[in-house]
């Protein structure tokens, strides 16, 4: 992973597995998060982060509904989940 | 104190948060004209799995901060973190990873990150490794984990690289596969092939993914790396060649223009 392009940036949520952290005490790549819009259920590394460098806004890889949106300001971490139906981590994992 | 402090107080880390560390430049090498590996002393590193990355912070002077992510290269049994940095032209943090950096040099470093793009040889296999230009990375840490463990779970690395001078880790990856451990590496080359050059010569198919994979009832671990168009065409061709959609993890980086 390189995330070093200024613009026109698609990473994933593997990208946003640091921002991710500051904000649950787990590692959430590896968590299953279902779609809002249509219930479609994914890992949260694998599907697409438009965020770019400053945050992150995960979208569902089917009907692109913004699930998960992180933005940083100087006053702390904003977390926006109105897109995401469930958010499930297994039990084993680390 | 109280006794759930006092228990507390005995673990090693009580906090799962990751602490931002003073990483050291132990060594740089250059990969490739354009791709330098560092190896870094980490003081408290806490270890790591292959495929994982980190957040990489530079402060400026005048305290303006940039904050980057960059894929592990080394394997857990190797002591420190090596990170293999492509530079990009317009790119604020791999200019001076990828070029200006020297031993001695320190800047912040967090991690391990992430825990879904990740293998260890407990996991099983075969593996099926495909990358495109640095997406190499974090499955040559698969791959040197894959050594250092002396597992011998049949392997294969599918590149793709634009000119064979572009070619990361290829003598390393030559040695590796010579060692009759189990493991190929086959090479595709888009853009320019030198006199003789008997692999492919095209962008990563469904055929080539076919001649080259396992069968898709082997119950393979896919690991897919690079630029995002590469990622989700190599995925989609996988999934329809028959292989189990829980067993394709991938990570993708990249302009979105082309999709």
């Amino acid at each position: 992973m390189n995330t070093d392009r200024q613009a026109d940036l698609t990473l994933d949520g593997n990208a946003a597995g640091g921002l991710l952290r500051e904000l649950f005490a787990i590692d959430m790549t590896g968590a299953q998060i279902t779609c809002g819009g249509c219930g479609a259920v994914a890992a949260v590394a694998s599907v697409p982060d438009y965020g770019g460098i400053m945050g992150a806004i995960l979208r569902c890889a089917h009907c692109d509904t913004a699930m998960l949106r992180i933005t940083r300001t100087r006053a702390g971490l904003w977390l926006d989940m109105r897109g995401a139906r469930v958010l499930f981590v297994a039990a084993d994992i680390s | 104190m109280t006794a759930i402090e006092a228990v507390a107080a005995t673990k090693p880390s009580p906090s799962r948060r990751l602490q931002w560390l003073t990483a050291t430049v132990r060594d740089v090498s250059d990969e490739t004209p354009r791709v330098r590996s560092l190896a870094l002393d980490v003081p408290g590193w806490p270890g790591h799995r292959a495929g994982q990355h980190v957040d990489v912070r530079l402060t400026a002077e005048d305290g303006y901060q940039a904050q980057r992510s960059y894929s592990i290269a080394s394997a857990p049994e190797t002591p420190g973190v090596t990170l293999t940095v492509e530079r990009i032209a317009d790119g604020e943090i791999s200019p001076y990873l990828a070029g200006e950096a020297r031993a001695g040099d320190r800047f912040e470093l967090r991690g391990p990150i992430g825990g879904y793009f990740v293998w260890a040889a407990a996991l099983g296999g075969p593996l099926f490794l495909v990358a495109g230009g640095s997406g190499v990375v974090p499955l040559m840490a698969m791959l040197r984990h894959r050594a250092a463990a002396k597992s011998g779970l049949p392997a294969t690395l599918l590149l793709s690289s634009r000119t064979a001078g572009d070619i990361i880790y290829g003598a390393e990856l030559q040695r590796l596969a010579e060692q009759g451990s189990g493991l190929k590496v086959v090479h595709t080359l888009t853009r320019e092939t030198p006199a003789g050059w008997q692999g492919f010569t095209r962008r990563i198919d469904r055929a080539m993914l076919d001649a080259v994979g396992f069968p898709p009832d082997a119950g393979a671990r896919c690991f897919v790396c690079g630029p995002t168009p590469l990622v989700e065409a190599v995925a989609r061709a996988l999934r329809d060649l028959g292989h189990a959609p829980h067993l394709i993890k991938t990570e993708r980086f990249g302009p979105t223009g082309l999709k």
